[in-house]
């Protein structure tokens, strides 16, 4: 597919699945938001779709071994930055910043 | 409040969206333009898709070329928490026509949970707060966005690496969750089930995973329930 094809379905695609997870409970849901088992996944399925999530998106390194021990470096520098400062700007960019460091400079992939 | 004071209440109420999404817009934007596109994609990705997590996401997708069943499950599926915001709002939300449909395209989390402060409002004075707050929070996303993507075609930055912003939002994303659901064995599951999934097909573990999560869930739910009854 030629790049500004591709990247015009991309986007249309991307934003239709974006808006039905918005507009879908409105379309369909209506008169069930108190009913149990949606209340249940509603509680449930968030944190679990969250570190499903977090494996997918480490997915190469997972799977090639390539960056995993700077991805786990890094991570765990997430989690400290998170854990004593409570902000999810400087958790993200300082992780990220950390991990850009290490691949650039002290340990290239 | 004086009728005088809303626009400002508004926007006062919104700056804490202001420095969150104009610096995390520009760090999407100088990702985006890695990959070599003109800038303005990166306007229009914030201006229709406007989703943080997705559009990281998306840089990675574009990267790799990924098909675009892979692309809009992987969308949907990032943005599913979206559904439980819906569900908590629909009784809230006042507001009729297209205003409604912009507020529902709109919810992101952030706006979401500035709505959800909007409760104690009267309603007329609630419903134009709504769409103004989310509108100012959406401008301050597309800033971000247009911004960065700009920044990263005029200034060779060095960029290698930059990537990693999408797993640490997800381990930001799975602590925040942590607070409000403590249950550590929840949370191992769904890393055991993430790892198998990945095992048993890399480009398929998205939706795979799900699936078994939604079932395991589902069955743990039944079993509660029939439990209660005394069956086993």
């Amino acid at each position: 597919m030629e790049p500004t094809a591709y990247l015009l379905a991309f986007i249309a695609l991307a934003a239709l699945a974006t808006f039905l997870t918005r507009a879908l409970p409105f379309l369909l849901l209506a008169g069930h938001a108190e009913h149990e088992w949606l209340q249940f996944l509603g509680r449930f399925l968030p944190p679990v779709l969250m570190v499903l999530l977090l494996v997918y998106a480490l997915k190469t390194p997972l799977v090639s071994g390539v960056g995993l021990a700077q991805s786990l470096l890094a991570l765990a520098l997430v989690v400290l930055l998170h854990l004593t400062l409570r902000n999810a700007l400087v958790s993200i960019l300082g992780g990220t910043a950390g991990y850009m460091l290490m691949v650039q400079q002290w340990m290239p992939l | 409040m004086s009728s005088e004071s809303l626009p400002s209440s508004g926007f006062r109420l919104s700056l804490p969206v202001l420095f969150g999404y104009i610096p995390l817009g520009i760090a999407f934007g100088v990702l985006f333009s890695e990959l070599g596109y003109h800038w303005l994609w990166a306007t229009a990705m914030g201006a229709f898709i406007y989703a943080g997590a997705a559009q990281f996401l998306a840089v990675g997708l574009i990267a790799n070329q990924a098909g675009l069943f892979e692309v809009f499950v992987a969308v949907f599926l990032l943005n599913a928490r979206h559904l439980v915001y819906g569900l908590s709002l629909i009784s809230r939300l006042g507001l009729r026509g297209w205003r409604r449909w912009y507020l529902i395209f709109a919810l992101t989390d952030e706006t979401y949970s500035l709505l959800t402060a909007l409760e104690r409002q009267a309603p007329s004075l609630r419903d134009r707060l709504q769409v103004r707050i989310a509108a100012l929070n959406q401008l301050y996303w597309v800033l971000g966005c247009t911004l960065g993507a700009w920044l990263g075609s005029q200034l060779p930055l060095p960029t290698e690496g930059a990537e990693f912003a999408l797993p640490a939002l997800f381990m930001v994303l799975t602590l925040e969750q942590y607070r409000h659901v403590r249950k550590p064995l929840l949370f191992l599951l769904a890393l055991l089930i993430g790892l198998v999934a990945l095992f048993i097909s890399p480009d398929q573990m998205l939706l795979i995973s799900v699936l078994l999560a939604v079932s395991l869930l589902l069955m743990a739910k039944g079993g509660e329930r029939w439990n209660r009854l005394r069956i086993f």
